[in-house]
This record gives structure tokens, sequence and C-alpha cells, in this order.
């Protein structure tokens, strides 16, 4: 709010710089938070969001600029000085500790303790269920986090940050766990955080909710600062074009293909634990699409179609017809069904090896004479598919680990799709890539299909799902809530459907 | 967490009760007064090193160098004492406590400040002091009338009908308990253990917790020094050679979870208990020599698979719990 103008803000960032290998993850980076103001941080992923935070929380050193709490310049050696200036935040990632109880985790590193130093229990479990009140989790302090479900787990987090006191609190996309009616939750706590004086950083790409909670914006693309202003004289439509850098409707990739016969055929996949009655059917040369929230269970169906679930489904899968009846991940890869997992870096991409060892790895059988690897073969393959990736490197010897997350991520699509499968499942294709590595992903698809490709593409950014698949298949809470064709896709009700705003659409024949 | 935990532990006490008892039928001098006290006395000492790996072990770490630290500052309080046999004997625990804390603290700040992983600097330190024995004794052994009178008759001087070796391992294990429960420092380590990045971003102090987590341990390594020297009356190369992986076997046993984040005091000290009594016991119920070995391994790796079936990964849930499988069909 204007108003703020003239105050000293709680935190001030001016002409942050921060370089990871030479890549500049941050530049020239400024914002101000005052109190009494939600600011919402907006902007695609990699445009340094996260950098920021671990910046302004003691995790990142600045390599040069200057950060100001209430007008005087400080240094944020550790996450313990941030905190003791007042700056706490809730991270992405988990920051909690399983094993512990929730007393422990709204405590770890700031423990209320008695006079003779030992730990005061008592205060802290009486505190404790204060804060668990404020965020409307009615459990015993005492109960392990790992009972909890994550959306609770979540709640513990933003209990943490209440009880540390602290002036400032960032947000680092606290909805993506969360369900509608938890969201809602959310937002009376910051409303209330809000009229308490604090300073509130949310972070979130969403943008029904910056303008429903947020007074300021700042826009940051590829690390730097953009644009801010108050959210009451700004439209979607401005902040999408500053924070994308061009003007919107995105052109995908999409090719006119003539869709064919079912291939893979799911039906009532139940596993009691994850997803109930999981029914649907991939044609050839399709590109079905399946969204929900962080949670709503499309990556475990794919796990257990892939034979990489622990847990035993109920259920029929078939491929082309034949029921398939694989034991282990090998069986589907040689039947022709691949997956590509969303944690590249754990499940995917192998990184202190080369970029030709990551592609040809499932191929090497194929390739190899006997049990005699083909080199030259392998690095053929890796070369052609290397090519049709647009993957940036010095050579196809150099190491994973080496590369930008887009290229790995272009890598391990590379690998798969060189087995020449039939299917693939791709999970979460593009998070966390930049602008450029999406649309190369986007493209390759696309050729792909073109080539008789069928794809299963497990997405939670909508315009990417709305502009890629013939068809969505929309989950919630395990089960499938929604379906939409090309023709009627609409984003409103595909996130309504998600999020649980509406009700399941009555259950369809699916074919 | 406390239900769980104290069933296991429970568990094992009376697991350990059986034992004792189990011998006793067999061998009834095992369970006589002055058996027990033997007993307590000889388990004494894992007891305060299991302790010690165990708060290592809590932290993913391991320390291979304790027994090595154990011989290591049990050579150099016993050529002390020869040298000077008329200090008063509260001298040697006290030197091998600080000789112990610096061996440990060598080993904290090569994990902590250098970040090599902690099985390659300890099996590095553990090569290192078994060498040093070697170099300051130049490979002569100190026997039985070497030492001091004090050095042997003081911890086993008798309180309330037991040995001052089972105080000493009832206070460290005590005084570890109040440590891991009821201090920041302990339930921070619990922290470091189960999600060493939360716990920085919780503003823990995590190189500096680690630093010192090592050195407590060199430093009870080195307590254990002094009880070995004086329970055996010796000091030579091998003293203690291969008890580094006892005292891991007894956290395993005692429900410490290898990989970090899980375990108590109470069940690493049970674990001493039991993995020591069955050491002690075989050979009285008449185990072969050779089968002792093999027997207490397959002992071990038994409690290490019902540890892990006992903690098996959460289930992460997603349909709620009321809807039974296949409802609605």
């Amino acid at each position: 709010m204007a108003v703020h103008e003239n105050t000293t803000p709680l935190v001030e960032l001016e002409g942050i710089n921060k370089i990871f290998g030479g890549i500049h993850a941050l530049r020239d980076a400024h914002c101000r938070i005052h109190a009494g103001e939600v600011v919402a941080l907006v902007g695609e992923n990699g445009a340094g969001k996260s950098t920021l935070v671990k910046t302004m929380t003691g995790l990142y050193q600045p390599n040069s600029g200057t950060i100001r709490v209430k007008g005087q310049a400080v240094r944020l050696a550790t996450a313990k000085a941030a905190s003791e200036y007042g700056i706490t935040a809730i991270h992405q990632e988990t920051t909690l500790f399983e094993e512990l109880s929730i007393v422990e985790n709204i405590f770890m590193g700031h423990p209320r303790t008695k006079p003779s130093g030992l730990l005061d229990w008592a205060a802290m479990r009486s505190e404790a269920r204060e804060h668990l009140e404020r965020v409307n989790l009615d459990v015993e302090p005492t109960t392990l986090l790992k009972q909890l479900s994550l959306g609770q787990q979540h709640m513990v987090a933003i209990a943490r940050a209440l009880a540390e006191a602290a002036d400032v609190v960032i947000m680092d996309e606290p909805t993506a766990s969360l369900s509608s009616n938890e969201i809602e939750k959310l937002y009376v706590i910051i409303e209330k955080l809000r009229d308490l004086g604090k300073g509130i950083l949310f972070i979130s790409h969403k943008f029904d909710e910056v303008f429903r909670i947020a007074d300021r914006y700042v826009v940051f693309r590829d690390g730097a600062f953009v644009g801010d202003g108050n959210i009451a004289e700004v439209t979607e439509h401005d902040l999408v074009k500053m924070m994308v850098g061009r003007e919107v409707g995105t052109v995908f990739p999409k090719r006119a293909v003539e869709i064919g016969a079912p291939l893979l055929e799911v039906a009532s996949l139940s596993n009691g634990i994850e997803f109930k009655d999981v029914s649907f059917t991939l044609h050839k040369r399709e590109i079905l699409g399946f969204y929900g929230l962080v949670g709503a269970g499309r990556s475990e169906v794919m796990r257990a179609i892939m034979a990489l679930s622990p847990y035993p489904f109920t259920g029929q899968i078939r491929l082309d017809g034949v029921p398939a009846n694989w034991k282990i991940c090998g069986d589907a890869i040689d039947a022709g069904v691949v997956y590509v997992p969303e944690d590249r870096r754990n499940q995917g991409a192998i990184l202190p090896l080369s970029i030709r060892d990551n592609i040809a790895l499932p191929s090497m059988k194929r390739l190899a004479r006997g049990i005699w690897p083909d080199k030259s073969a392998e690095r053929r393959l890796a070369q052609e598919y290397g090519r049709v990736f647009e993957i940036r490197a010095a050579s196809i010897e150099q190491p994973v680990e080496d590369l930008s997350g887009g290229n790995q991520q272009k890598v391990v699509l590379a690998r798969w799709l060189a087995t020449n499968p039939d299917v693939v499942i791709v999970d979460e294709p593009t998070r966390g890539i930049d602008v450029g590595a999406k649309s190369a992903v986007h493209e390759a698809l696309a050729e792909m299909v073109e080539q008789d490709l069928s794809v299963l593409l497990v997405s939670s950014e909508l315009p990417e799902l709305m502009g890629m698949a013939d068809r969505i298949i929309v989950m919630r809470l395990g089960e499938m809530v929604a379906e939409f064709t090309r023709d009627d896709f609409s984003a409103e009700l595909i996130a309504a459907y998600a999020t649980g705003a509406r009700a399941p659409q009555p259950a369809r024949e699916v074919a | 967490m406390l239900n769980v935990l104290k069933s296991r532990e429970a568990l094992l006490a009376a697991s350990w009760l059986a034992l004792i008892a189990l011998a006793g039928s067999i061998t009834p001098n095992f369970v006589s007064i002055q058996g027990l006290r033997d007993l307590m006395t000889d388990l004494s000492i894992l007891v305060v090193l299991a302790v010690a790996q165990m708060i290592v072990i809590l932290i993913r770490g391991i320390d291979l160098s304790v027994a090595a630290n154990l011989a290591f500052t049990g050579m150099v309080v016993a050529l002390l004492s020869v040298a000077n046999p008329g200090l008063p004997t509260v001298v040697w625990p006290l030197v091998c406590i600080v000789v112990g804390a610096m061996v440990g603290m060598l080993n904290g700040a090569l994990i902590a400040e250098l970040q090599i992983p902690p099985i390659v600097v300890t099996l590095g330190t553990m090569s290192i002091w078994r060498g040093m024995i070697f170099v300051i004794s130049g490979g002569s052994w100190v026997v039985q009338h070497q030492f001091p009178e004090g050095y042997l008759a003081v911890p086993r001087t008798q309180i309330l009908g037991l040995t001052l070796f089972f105080w000493i391992g009832l206070t460290v294990a005590a005084g570890m308990w109040l440590v891991m429960t009821q201090t920041r420092f302990g339930r921070e380590l619990y922290g470091m253990g189960g999600n060493p990045r939360a716990a920085q971003y919780a503003g823990v102090r995590v190189k500096h917790h680690e630093f010192w987590v090592y050195t407590i341990t060199g430093a009870l390594a080195g307590l254990s020094g002094w009880l070995w020297t004086s329970r055996y009356a010796m000091a030579n190369t091998d003293v203690a050679a291969g008890f580094e992986l006892q005292t891991v076997a007894a956290c395993v046993i005692g429900g410490v979870a290898i990989a970090g984040g899980a375990g108590t005091v109470i069940g690493a000290v049970f674990g001493a208990l039991f993995l020591g009594t069955l050491y002690n016991i075989l050979p009285v119920i008449g185990v072969s020599q050779f089968w002792q070995q093999a027997l207490s391994g397959a002992i071990i790796l038994l409690a290490v698979y019902f540890n892990m079936i006992s903690r098996k990964p959460p289930v992460r849930r997603i349909l709620p719990l009321a809807s039974p499988q296949g409802a609605g069909e």
C-alpha cells in the first residue's frame, strides 16, 4: 500500500547478486517488505525466487549487495542470524523432522528453557498447543510428525513460524500441498499476521492466490527485478507479461496428428492407500494429460503402472489388448512403456556419468555385441538424440552434473525416447527448467508423437497441459474427478475440480 | 514415540534378564553376588562406549577410532602413572578424559570442518592412534606390577556393594540421558540426524554440534582407557582391538537407527548390557571359543533385522482412511 512509501521497511534488499558457477541466479535484485503488508513475489520457475528467499534467510551469501533490517545494514551469515533479525521462512522443501514430535518440530533451533538451562517441555507443550490452535490443527502436540498428513505437516511448519515470533514471514509456495479448505485457513492466518504488523513475503505462481491475499507485488525474471507495485493497480495479464517478458498466449508446438486405436488401457486401478478406481485409455499418438495438486496421487498411479510402487494394486492394465503383468520396471520397459520421473536429480539422471552413458544406459543391451558394449553405436545414439533435444554441452562425454537443470532434463528424456518406446510417461517434465529448455522439451515431445509415440503427461502447470494434451484427466485425493477433451479445456473449471471447489463429475464411461 | 521405543527397550531389558537367568540356571555361580558384581564391572566399559558411539551414529556418523583412542589413552596414562606413581589417583581419569577429548577433536575437526566422511576419518585416525601406541611405548607392555597401587585399587572400591566401575558407567549413562532428552544440544542432535538440511534451516549450528559430538565421544573413549587399563591391569598396542565394532553392535541391538536420527540412550545402554552379557555367558555355558564369535555375529544380524521390520517407512496415505479398498464397487 502506498502509505508505506515513507516508512522504513522491515527488510530491504538492494543490488543483490548471487552467482553459482558462472550462472547469475540473482542480478541486481531488490525487494522491500514493510510492516503490515503482504508482498507477493512472482516469477517463473528459475526466476530466482528461491535463491532470494535463501539469501534473506541466511542460507546463501550474496556475492554483492546490501541487506537492511529496519534500516540497518546487516550480514545474514547463518539461518540463526536471520532468525535473530526476525526473519523466518516456510520453505518449499520439507524442513521438518519426521521422527520427532510436533513440539520439537516447532521449537527446533529456538527452544524454551528453564533457568537451569534444561528444556522446559511443559512450557513448550502448552505454547505449541496455542500455536496449533491458531492454525486450526486439532492434534496433540506430542504426536509424531510422520503420523500427520502432508497438509497437516505444512500447518506445523506455519505454527513453527508463528512460534519464532518473527517480524518477517516468508512463505515459499505455501499452498502447493494444501487442500482448498486448508488454503482458506492459511489466508485467515496470513491476514491475522498482517494485522499484527508483520511483513509477509508470499511466493506463488497462482494468480488467484496473489490477487486474493497480496497488497503489493514484486516480479522477478531470470534473476532480475522487473517491476513492483500495488496489486490493486495491476491486472493478471500485466503480471504474466512481466513474468514471461513477452506477450502471453504462448505458442505450444502441438502438431495435428491423427489419434489412433486404444493402446494402453487401465481399468479400476486401486491400491487402497494412494489411489482408487483409476481408469483411462491412452490411444496411439495421443497426449493424455494428468492434472492435480501435489499429492493428488498422479505420480503414484504412474509408478504403479511401471511396477515401481511398493504397494500391491488391483485392477487391469492392457497394452495393445494384451494383459500386462509387469513384475518389475524392466518388464514394462521391455514392453515399450517408459517412465521419466519427476525427480530428475535423484530418480532420473545419473549425475557423475557422461551424457553418452546416461542416454545409452537402457539401450546398451540392444546396441551391444554380445557382452561387449558398442561404444561407437552409443555415441551415435547420444549424438542423434542430443540434436533432437538441443542438449547444450561441450561434448557428449561431459558429466551430466555439469549441465543446467534444463539440459539435465533433456538428457533424461532423450535416454528414454532413445529406447524407441510406444508409450512414454513423463512426470513434471518441465519443472524447474528455463523457458528455452521448456520449449525444447515440448518440441521434442510433439515431434515424437508425430512418429507414433503416445504420451501420459503428468504436470502441475496448467498452461503446459492445455497447450500439449489432447485430453486432461483431473485427479484429487487419489481419485479421478473430471475429464476434459481439448475442445472444452477451461483453466477455471480444471482448477476448480483439482482443488475440490467443484464436486467430482459423475463417473463417465471411459472408452 | 515413547510407546514404541519404550516397548522396544522393555523387550530388550527382558531379554537381557532372561539371558542372565539362563546362564544362572546352567552355572549358578554366574548369578551369585560376586558373579553379578563382576558382570556389572565388566559391562561398564561397553556401556560407556556404546553411549559414546550412539550420539555419533545418531547424527549419521560413525566413530571407528573409539577402541584405538581407548588403547592410546590407556597407554599414555599407564606410562604417566608408572613415571609418577606418587600423584593422586584422581589425576588419571582426568588425564584420560583430556587426552581422549583431544583425539576426538581431531576427528571432529576433520569431519565438521573439512567435510571428510566420518568412516574415512575414523578409519584413518584408528590406525594413527594404534600406531602412536607403538611409538610412545616402543612396543613394550605396561603390566600389573608396574602400575601404582591406587591405580588398580581405586576403581575397585565398592559403594553399596558395587564397584566404582559400575557407578561410573551408570553416571555416564544417566548424564548422557539427561543431555539427550533434556537439553537443547541433545534434541538438536536428533534434528541433525533426522533431517540435516532442516536442522540447518532451523538455525542449528550443525558443524559446531558435529565437532562437539566427536569430542565428547573421544572424551568418553579416553575415560574408558582408564577403566580398561585398571580393570585388566595392562596396557599394550593390542588393547581392545576390534572393540569398536562391539560398540556399534550394541547401538544397533539397542535400536539406534544406523542411518541416524532415531535411537535412545536407554536403548544403547541395554544393547550394551545384552551384548556384553552374551559375550560373558558364552564361555560360561560352555560354548566353544570357535563358535563364540560366529554366534554373536548371528545374534547381531538378527537384532538388526528385527530393528528394520519394526521401523517400516511411513505409509504416505492419499486416500482417506475411512474408505476401505474397493469400496463403492
